[in-house]
């Protein structure tokens, strides 16, 4: 065995070569930024639990998988998955032919891939979720619907700009303001913009606090700010064992496609509110909620490869995703403030605002602002009514764009 | 219906007329959608209030006074200050705002239950004479 060899061969197959080669230099900038999504994960607690994991799942891909080197020992391979996703190709939709050929997060993403971990996600939110707001309030609906305009308008701006339907449908879903729904849809429509979209999503939702303020404050007077909200009325257990149940049958029959996200959060919601699964709710909730979380977050970072992720596209999408999120705050202000006129008085209309579903985040930025218009201004179980609207507003839109551009 | 062809030809553009209407009616789509289920959570509540309200002419019996023989009625609670935040709903009795949030607190931790679905009439502090 010759030395010498051997050390070259160990160099030239090593990473460091890879930064050398064809498209090596987008593994290096995808290092830098995934250092930086770290640093925002954990000095910034930008939505840590995702995006730490995002992060070091993109950090992995872009330190095993080069252009030009074997890709052997990548942790994630995304030629199989085009391979997977090509209809002339012999292994189109083969989960076969990844499990035998694919790495470590090419396995992981099958998760991501079938729809499974975003689902499940949603199965948390529901067993962490107190629909009770919403029950006592049933008009916060309106609020939850009309904050899901940015989603469309979006959409309507991504199709401008030149984005396929499907892409389009992807990108707008940002306004949502809801990661496992985005991440569901993409999957479902555009695969290859998961990284870019999962990042946008989740980075804004983070920044609600920021992104919202200005806007709240743009459109709404002191006066309004300041509305003290009467306490709704009380709900009763058996409501909140109903609720789900009729949630379920009706937006599945009205949008099938919304079955895996609608019915998990109400399955969710039904394990807590029903009183006699305690166990499975607190498993839901904590256990499965952390174990899936781990799963989807390393398992989306690994689609940010170079070669894929540094792109015109991954701009536009930061920019119209950052629009979508605007627009969504906007359209639930704007509502918010018919309902303020049409009831005298009685809505405040800063609880528009916690339409987008990011909950409790929304809920807790309504609750913010209205203390400072008000010191007496409790709203945060007031927005919750519109925040976890917000979260079926987004899957019945997402369930709309799925039926129009789905397969 | 012309969207439904595009959707079936993938990853393709839409023309300008399909992109509005999608928009347009992917929007009153969420709007329809959530109105209707905002009407059934509506009936809804109107059947449990009614319910409620059969139930409570039980529950709402009158309890006999307790006063002494030849003494005098008791007196009526002096009017509390309403809790802020709480938008008026409970009354505190000689109880500070903070105070009064850490008992919630108290209350809601020792019944292992969330603190929005608890509702407080009002606190009262109670002295030795």
């Amino acid at each position: 065995m010759n030395i010498l060899d051997t050390l070259k061969k160990l160099l030239l197959e090593s990473g460091f070569a890879g930064f050398f080669q064809n498209g090596g230099w987008q593994n290096a900038v995808m290092i830098v930024i995934a250092c930086g999504l770290l640093y925002l994960g954990i000095k910034k607690k930008f939505e840590p639990l995702l995006l730490v994991g995002i992060a070091f799942g993109c950090l992995l891909v872009n330190v095993s998988y080069f252009l030009d080197l074997t890709e052997a020992d990548a942790l994630y391979h995304p030629d199989l998955w085009s391979e997977f996703l090509d209809a002339n190709s012999e292994y189109y939709h083969s989960y076969g032919h990844i499990m035998a050929h694919g790495g470590f997060l090419d396995i992981l993403y099958i998760g991501v891939k079938a729809g499974i971990y975003p689902s499940m996600i949603f199965m948390g939110v529901g067993a962490m979720t107190d629909f009770g707001p919403l029950i006592a309030r049933p008009s916060s609906l309106i609020l939850g619907a009309a904050a899901q305009f940015g989603v469309f308008f979006a959409f309507f701006g991504a199709n401008l700009i030149g984005f396929t339907g499907n892409q389009a449908a992807s990108i707008g879903i940002i306004g949502g303001a809801d990661g496992p729904t985005a991440i569901y849809l993409t999957t479902k429509l555009a695969p290859e913009l998961l990284g870019a979209i999962a990042i946008a999503a989740y980075s804004y939702m983070a920044l609600i606090p920021m992104i919202q303020p200005p806007i709240m404050k743009l459109l709404t007077t002191k006066k309004e700010r300041e509305v003290v909200m009467t306490q709704a009325r009380p709900v009763t257990k058996t409501e909140k064992i109903i609720f789900p149940i009729v949630v379920t049958i009706f937006c599945v029959l009205l949008l099938p496609s919304t079955a895996p996200l609608i019915g998990c959060l109400m399955l969710g919601n039904l394990w807590r509110e029903c009183g006699v699964t305690e166990r499975l709710s607190d498993t839901v909730q904590n256990a499965l909620m952390n174990i899936i979380t781990v799963f989807l977050g390393i398992s989306v970072g690994a689609t940010m490869a170079g070669s894929r992720f540094l792109t015109l596209e991954t701009i536009y999408i930061v920019v119209l995703g950052l629009t979508a999120f605007c627009f969504s705050t906007v359209g639930g202000l704007l509502v918010a403030k018919i309902m303020y006129k049409v009831t005298g008085g009685k809505i405040n209309p800063l609880i528009g605002s916690a339409g987008v579903s990011a909950v409790p985040m929304a809920a807790r930025v309504a609750q913010i602002e209205g203390q400072k218009a008000n010191p007496k201004n409790f709203l945060l179980m007031h927005a919750m009514g519109p925040n976890v609207a917000g979260v079926i507003g987004s899957a019945i839109a997402a369930g709309f764009l799925l039926k129009v551009f789905g397969a | 219906m012309h969207i439904m062809m595009n959707a079936a030809v993938s990853g393709t553009k839409l023309p300008f007329g399909d992109n509005v209407l999608t928009a347009v009616l992917g929007y009153a789509v969420v709007f329809v959608g959530l109105m209707m289920l905002m009407t059934l959570v509506y009936i809804m509540g109107a059947i449990f209030k009614k319910l409620a309200a059969r139930e409570k002419p039980i529950s709402a019996a009158p309890i006999p006074k307790t006063g002494k023989p030849g003494g005098d009625a008791p007196k009526p609670e002096p009017e509390g200050e309403p809790a802020r935040g709480t938008a008026g709903e409970i009354k505190l009795y000689n109880v500070s705002d903070k105070e009064a949030a850490m008992i919630m607190a108290i209350v809601a931790s020792r019944m292992g239950k969330p603190l929005n679905e608890l509702r407080f009439k009002s606190i009262k502090e109670v002295t030795d004479k």
